[in-house]
């Protein structure tokens, strides 16, 4: 893994660790992908202000703002984009940047994506009550939304998992993705 | 004709509904599947945001798994998420030679290998349009659902992105428009159907995906739609588990029952509510069913722990 290097600029290393991420110079500045999102209003930068700010090295401030975290993959930038820069997979990249630089602000979104991970790790599969019951625990669940309930009634309607399940070949699972990870991205 | 199943995570646990239903039509509709040995999580739209390679990796291991079993070129995969991430690495990987190193030398770790292409990665939706067709459907069909009015939804994940051969109009699709209409349901006019649900915001800011909701329900009401249909585990829990939250939050009073299309071909096929998962939604789809003259057969409350649940404890119940 290990996204960043030092001696590049901000702008390449986000083109080098995102497929096909060069089109990024070719950015227009038009708009078109903020003016689609459906998270825009929520966004501290919209994505055309963040690749503007990528170009400029405003490499903390992106890195910090709650824009990638309020992407929610929805792709309608990445379709509508004039020249087709892959601006999903680019948010994706500076989540990753952000969660190893240790500088996002909004803590619940890295920390949703990495308590969904760690049961991936640890079973080879996702686990909703799991996953729901740890993170909701973890960040004051009454202020978001009450999750017992919630849980009650997906229970009567059958429709939670009780147990997470295991996959057989979790071993190997866990040498594929250990060697991944010594790898650098692209 | 027979494919690979790829029923991923959601559909052994919140969306069990769509997999029951699924494989209640398959049946009539010719469909075999197989399931694909030992699958893993797709990563879902989490894993590819904390490190790509291992996301790579981690989807690359049900690819070769899946191409190991020889008896089907075709991979479908109900769930829009795991959709995606299976497409995304099958073409990302015949796309970008290097990838496919990179994926196939950690694959290596765990003695597998995987060429791209081998596959062909496809939506539920996108063989039952297909591969089955309109006119093989609506011959099949015993009970029409007519006078029903379905907002079809599709969401982002299965127009979106362009992953080779696209599957429909990534703005303005038409397959379950077209679909619904094969088995006697009125479509209404839902402009809003391909946009976002909102995925895991509901879990992170209530407040974008509240909004997001919203909407959708907002747009399927003003044309006094019976239902929205989907495609989409995703897209379901999050219009139909959410709706009271959403009825609360904005002082509204949606009851719009979310279903997804395999019931809908099964109700229109004949079959009974139950064996389709219906019953199971948060929203009753009782007033939808007996407009089509199916009295709903309500399930039994659950009779309390079994014996032999060796599972983990249910989160305490809050006091106050
Ligand atoms: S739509 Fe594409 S070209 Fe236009 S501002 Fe966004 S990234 Fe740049
Ligand atoms: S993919 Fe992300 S950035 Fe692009 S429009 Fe959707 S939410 Fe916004």
């Amino acid at each position: 893994m290990n996204v960043t290097k030092s001696n590049h600029t901000f702008l390449m290393q986000v083109m080098d660790a995102t497929l096909g991420g060069e089109a990024l110079l070719t950015c227009l500045q038009c708009g078109s992908c903020g003016g689609s999102c459906p998270s825009g209003p929520d966004m501290e930068h919209t994505p055309r202000r963040i690749f503007a700010m990528i170009g400029a090295g405003m490499r903390d401030e992106v890195l910090k703002s709650n824009t990638p975290w309020y992407c929610v993959s929805c792709y309608y930038c990445t379709v509508r984009c004039p020249k087709e820069i892959p601006i999903t997979d680019i948010m994706y990249t500076l989540k990753q940047m952000a969660i190893e630089a240790k500088l996002y602000d909004d803590r619940d979104a890295p920390d949703f994506s990495q308590s969904f991970i760690g049961f991936v790790e640890n079973y080879g599969r996702s686990y909703e009550v799991g996953l729901a019951t740890r993170f909701h625990l973890t960040h004051s669940p009454l202020k978001k939304f009450d999750y017992a309930p919630f849980a009650l009634t997906m229970l009567t309607k059958d429709r939670l998992q009780l147990r997470p399940e295991r996959i057989k070949g979790i071993g190997q699972l866990r040498a594929i993705l250990n060697k991944a990870k010594t790898m650098e991205d692209m | 004709m027979r494919y690979g199943y790829y029923p991923g995570c959601s559909l052994s646990g919140l969306a069990r509904p769509y997999d029951m239903s699924t494989k209640a039509i398959a049946e009539p509709l010719g469909i075999q599947l197989e399931e694909v040995e030992d699958w893993n999580c797709c990563g879902a739209t989490e894993y590819f945001a904390v490190n790509k390679m291992a996301a790579y990796a981690l989807v690359g291991r049900n690819l070769a798994n899946a191409a190991q079993q020889k008896s089907f070129t075709d991979l479908v995969a109900p769930c829009s998420a795991c959709y995606v991430n299976l497409r995304k690495t099958d073409h990302n990987m015949g796309k970008y030679p290097k990838l496919a190193q990179k994926v196939n030398k950690a694959l290596e770790a765990g003695d597998l290998s995987y060429d791209p292409g081998t596959l062909q990665v496809r939506h539920l939706i996108d063989i039952i349009v297909n591969d089955i067709g309109y006119d093989a459907i609506r011959e099949k069909v015993k009970e029409p659902l007519k006078g029903l009015r379905i907002a079809p939804y599709y969401g982002c994940l299965i127009v979106r992105p362009e992953l080779g051969e696209p599957l429909d109009d990534p703005e303005y699709p038409m397959s379950l428009d077209l679909l619904m209409e094969a088995l006697g349901a009125q479509v209404v006019d839902f402009p809003l159907k391909a946009h976002c649900c909102g995925g895991h915001m509901t879990q992170i800011s209530s407040d974008t995906a509240y909004e997001l909701i919203r909407r959708l329900l907002h747009n399927a009401a003003e044309y006094d739609a019976d239902a929205i249909v989907t495609l989409c585990p995703i897209c379901q829990l999050n219009l139909d588990a959410y709706q009271s939250n959403i009825n609360r939050h904005f002082g509204t009073d949606f009851k719009i029952p979310i279903l997804f299309f395999t019931q809908m071909i099964g109700l229109a096929l004949g079959m009974p509510p139950k064996s389709l998962g219906i019953g199971k939604e948060f929203v009753s789809a009782a007033a939808m069913l007996r407009k089509i003259g199916t009295e709903p057969e309500l399930e039994a409350a659950p009779t309390g722990k079994k014996q032999d649940d060796k599972s983990l404890p249910m989160p305490g119940k809050r006091e106050g």
